[in-house]
């Protein structure tokens, strides 16, 4: 015990944490952006398709939900090269990983909010004569959207949290700039002190900002 | 390639059996407190009810590995050494606990509150009311998000692997170095790490319906 608190090491090294939280919320950004679409994508085909696609769907969304993260990134960045030509930045590896991991979550959350848009819409838009097309787009996605916003809300909240994976293969995002400053300075209470608090407050102002989104969302539509 | 790994196939058993372990006792440990201190938040003094709250926000709010990291790196500072097996499981049962807080909550929440009333207009004692009352109504709600989250913790437990634990992970990691043979290998882990969890899904589901018969 007698432990004294010295936050001076952190503050001369906390650039190596801001930069680290600008790209923690980047890596998120872009990642959910693919899953996003992954999960439309998916979603829809999965509603509208026959069995052999709908085994193949489920499959990718069981396989994702049922493995540890961080097995994922290993798989695709230490692995995948080994038996695939290509070669990636450790965060270019990181997107891909977390963008087809958010996407497996996301298939299941529009999915089930297709489910969830009322027939009564589906067919007021049939009996208008638009075509099957034009009634996912503006009458089946803008009701799941709006059903499933809180949902894609906590989505990105928690892959915010999940960037902190990405730290394992060198990915300077927040974690990494924390376990930096505990290598190099031995501030080790001190630095996890503050990197919790960043993690919180940006991640409360994010699910603020986004409980804002959703409500204007709404009263929008 | 297949016999480097089915040469390796005792020692990544081994690994599992740590990760089942350590998920073991994080679930159990976990589910202990959280219920204490998820009681502690619905009917407690409060200023203890501020104190859970705190906890399970601030908990639910940081990632795992940073609370991972903190209890591993930061006890010792602090003068407390943990072996790091058992910091680790520290770690992912402070998380773990903060979710089963709020299953309590939100299960004991939904029972009306007429319930309460009507065992306190009979006379029963607050134990009483808990444990003929509410509890008994409560479980059902309180099992299935408890029961899908218990497949979170053996995925967490895979993070135990960066404190340089022989869990499953540690083990395919291994296991990699000597053989050069990552991408069998990796797949071989995910489908280990698969077949645990989908059959604790499944045994999940199995149970839900088995509670299902209550309905109001």
């Amino acid at each position: 015990m007698g432990y004294a608190l010295n936050f001076n090491l952190i503050w001369r090294h906390f650039d190596k944490l801001w930069g680290g939280l600008l790209l923690s919320l980047e890596l998120a950004v872009i990642s959910i952006a693919i899953g996003i679409v992954i999960g439309l994508v998916l979603a829809v085909w999965y509603v509208s398709a026959g069995r052999v696609v709908r085994t193949i769907i489920a499959a990718y969304v069981e396989f994702i939900r049922n493995v540890p993260l961080i097995l994922l990134v290993y798989l695709v960045f230490y692995g995948l090269p080994t038996v695939v030509d290509i070669a990636y930045s450790a965060q270019t590896s990181f997107v891909a990983t977390l963008a087809l991991y958010s996407g497996a979550y996301l298939v299941e959350v529009f999915r089930s909010g297709l489910e969830a848009v009322p027939r009564g819409q589906i067919d007021a838009g049939k009996a208008i004569g638009l075509t099957p097309w034009q009634r996912l787009l503006h009458v089946r996605l803008p009701t799941m959207l709006r059903i499933t916003l809180p949902a894609l809300s906590n989505t990105f909240i928690s892959l915010f949290k999940d960037t902190s994976v990405a730290s394992v293969i060198s990915v300077p995002e927040l974690t990494y700039g924390a376990q930096w400053i505990n290598f190099n300075t031995f501030r080790i209470v001190e630095v996890y002190l503050v990197v919790t608090a960043m993690y919180l407050l940006t991640g409360y102002a994010l699910l603020y900002a986004l409980r804002l989104l959703e409500r204007w969302f709404r009263a929008a539509h | 390639m297949i016999g480097q790994i089915a040469y390796a196939l005792p020692f990544l058993a081994q690994g599992l059996a740590l990760t089942l372990w350590v998920s073991l006792l994080v679930v159990v440990f976990s589910l202990i407190a959280g219920v204490i201190m998820g009681v502690g938040l619905v009917y407690g003094p409060v200023p203890l009810r501020w104190a859970v709250r705190i906890f399970s926000d601030t908990i639910r709010g940081i990632p795992i590995l940073v609370l991972i990291f903190f209890v591993y790196y930061g006890l010792p500072a602090v003068g407390l050494h943990l072996p790091s097996f058992w910091a680790a499981v520290l770690a992912l049962t402070l998380f773990k606990t903060a979710q089963v807080i709020e299953y309590l909550r939100g299960a004991v929440g939904s029972i009306p509150k007429g319930q309460s009333e009507a065992a306190m207009a009979i006379g029963l004692t607050f134990r009483q009311r808990l444990a003929y009352v509410i509890f008994p109504q409560a479980f059902r709600r309180f099992l299935p998000p408890w029961i899908n989250g218990v497949t979170d913790a053996v995925k967490g437990s895979a993070l135990v692997s960066l404190l340089g634990i022989t869990d499953l992970m540690q083990a395919i990691n291994q296991v990699i170095g000597r053989t050069y043979e990552a991408m069998p290998l990796y797949i071989l882990g995910a489908l280990i790490y698969f077949a645990v969890n989908y059959a604790l899904s499944l045994a999940s589901r199995r149970l839900e319906k088995r509670f299902s018969f209550i309905r109001e």
